[in-house]
């Protein structure tokens, strides 16, 4: 137990901070994912076929594509991208992206590609004689959509939204690969100069257990909060 | 865009892609047995086994594959009595280690899968066996087991490509399947489109054809 120490002979404080910077990388990426979720939402169902076309190529891809690969393009490709768009306004010194930035970035692109899958699912889901009632009614289009399809839909989608928080949560640990001092990394460091693989992997394990726990006790509260009126 | 390079990986990236391949299927056919095993244990009254295989599969399905791999190939290593054991033989190797990793991980998900689906078989199915007088080792082999495979057909079909995109996760532990090989590509010429590209249309190849096959039998198997 006294690898688990906090201060300097310990791991305890360390694998803290890593615990809550896989958190807040899952919340940003999970964040990031509904930005993406509530731009290609709409393309997929639209009717025009190019807009179809890209919303569906988006989720596809994301989906049939591994996390791992996706990270790797980002990572070896993110900070050559921006380089480029900067040296378009003229600035042409080397810049490095922040790997919580990138991290976070890459799995918000895999997680909004489920979310938009959920989203559809809820939308199409959600009676079409709503559609139809505000069309009557003549509300405007963001009085529609914010006032009458987001809170159907949400409840529909919390369940789900539960899955892709768990997927999310999960793929945090692969951008370890880029060097982010998250639960993975930070066990990786730890075992390497412990020799104590075992412990701290499964220790890194249980952490996991944990995180997935308790997220699922604060979902359950909000699907019963969404369910009202049911 | 650097055609040449596309071209010129091209080879390089389908030579790994058989790695991949073998490390699917080796992963699922396990991972199938594993997986039926435990959703029998699941289904069992006796409180001990359920529990038991609720563990398996809550364990394995709220952690990380990456951190599964690692603790199996890492991880197993420091304990002495396996190291000084027979089994040491298999778990060296980062191929094996990888393979059981996966089998497990999948073996966990399949377990739900078939699990939910024995749950839903209609009860008259097995009650109307039980009047004819079917004892119940056919029962279960004749009636329940090709009723819950129809039933997990499309489950399962996610499942395949889900495990097809964890494969990639073998190149950590220096396996050099597509993903490997493609990183590895990446990392010597800078050209990370280029080989996302090819390796992310070989994946989307396989993936088609997965989910196409899928379509086939539960086209072929529905009633």
């Amino acid at each position: 137990m006294d690898l688990l120490e906090f201060g300097n002979t310990g791991w305890g404080d360390e694998l803290f901070f890593a615990t809550l910077m896989t958190v807040a990388v899952s919340i940003t990426a999970m964040i990031l994912g509904f930005c993406f979720a509530l731009i290609f939402t709409p393309l997929k169902l639209s009717k025009n076929k190019f807009l179809n076309f890209i919303g569906n190529s988006y989720t596809t891809i994301i989906r049939g594509v591994p996390e791992l690969l996706v990270i790797y393009l980002l990572f070896f490709g993110g900070s050559g991208a921006v380089m480029f768009v900067a040296s378009i306004f003229g600035y042409n010194k080397y810049i490095e992206i922040n790997a919580f930035l990138t991290g976070s970035f890459a799995i918000g692109i895999i997680s909004g590609a489920y979310s938009t899958e959920v989203f559809r699912g809820a939308i199409q889901s959600i009676d079409k004689g709503q559609f139809e009632a505000s069309k009557v009614l003549g509300l405007k289009k963001p009085v529609h959509f914010f006032k009458v399809i987001m809170p159907q839909m949400l409840r529909l989608a919390v369940p789900n939204l539960s899955n892709v928080w768990q997927i999310t949560l999960k793929d945090t640990s692969l951008i370890s690969v880029t060097g982010l001092v998250e639960i993975m990394r930070q066990s990786y460091i730890a075992a390497g100069s412990t020799r104590d693989p075992l412990f701290f992997y499964s220790f890194a394990a249980v952490l996991y257990l944990l995180l997935t726990f308790l997220s699922m006790k604060l979902i359950n509260k909000l699907e019963i909060k969404y369910r009202r009126g049911y | 865009m650097d055609l040449d390079l596309m071209i010129s990986s091209f080879p390089k990236l389908l030579n790994a892609t058989l790695v991949t391949l073998k490390l699917l299927s080796i992963s699922l056919m396990f991972g199938l047995i594993l997986g039926l095993f435990f959703a029998i244990l699941r289904l069992n009254k006796n409180i001990f086994l359920n529990k038991f295989s609720y563990f398996y599969s809550y364990i394995f399905r709220g952690t990380p594959l990456l951190l599964q791999i690692f603790i199996i190939y890492f991880g197993l290593g420091q304990l002495e009595f396996l190291r000084s054991s027979f089994l040491w033989i298999i778990l060296k190797e980062p191929y094996w280690c990888a393979i059981i990793a996966f089998s497990l991980n999948t073996g966990a998900y399949t377990s739900e899968i078939l699990r939910s689906a024995f749950e839903t078989i209609n009860k008259g199915f097995i009650e109307a066996g039980n009047s004819l007088g079917i004892s119940k080792k056919i029962i279960f082999y004749k009636i329940q087991i090709p009723i819950a495979i129809r039933q997990s057909l499309p489950a399962y079909g996610n499942e395949i490509i889900l495990m097809l995109k964890g494969t990639s996760l073998a190149s950590t532990v220096t396996l050099m399947d597509l993903t490997g090989v493609a990183k590895y590509i990446i990392s010597t010429t800078f050209k990370p489109i280029e080989v996302f590209i090819v390796a992310g249309g070989i994946y989307l190849f396989m993936t088609f054809i997965i989910h196409n096959f899928i379509r086939y039998l539960e086209k072929k198997y529905s009633y």
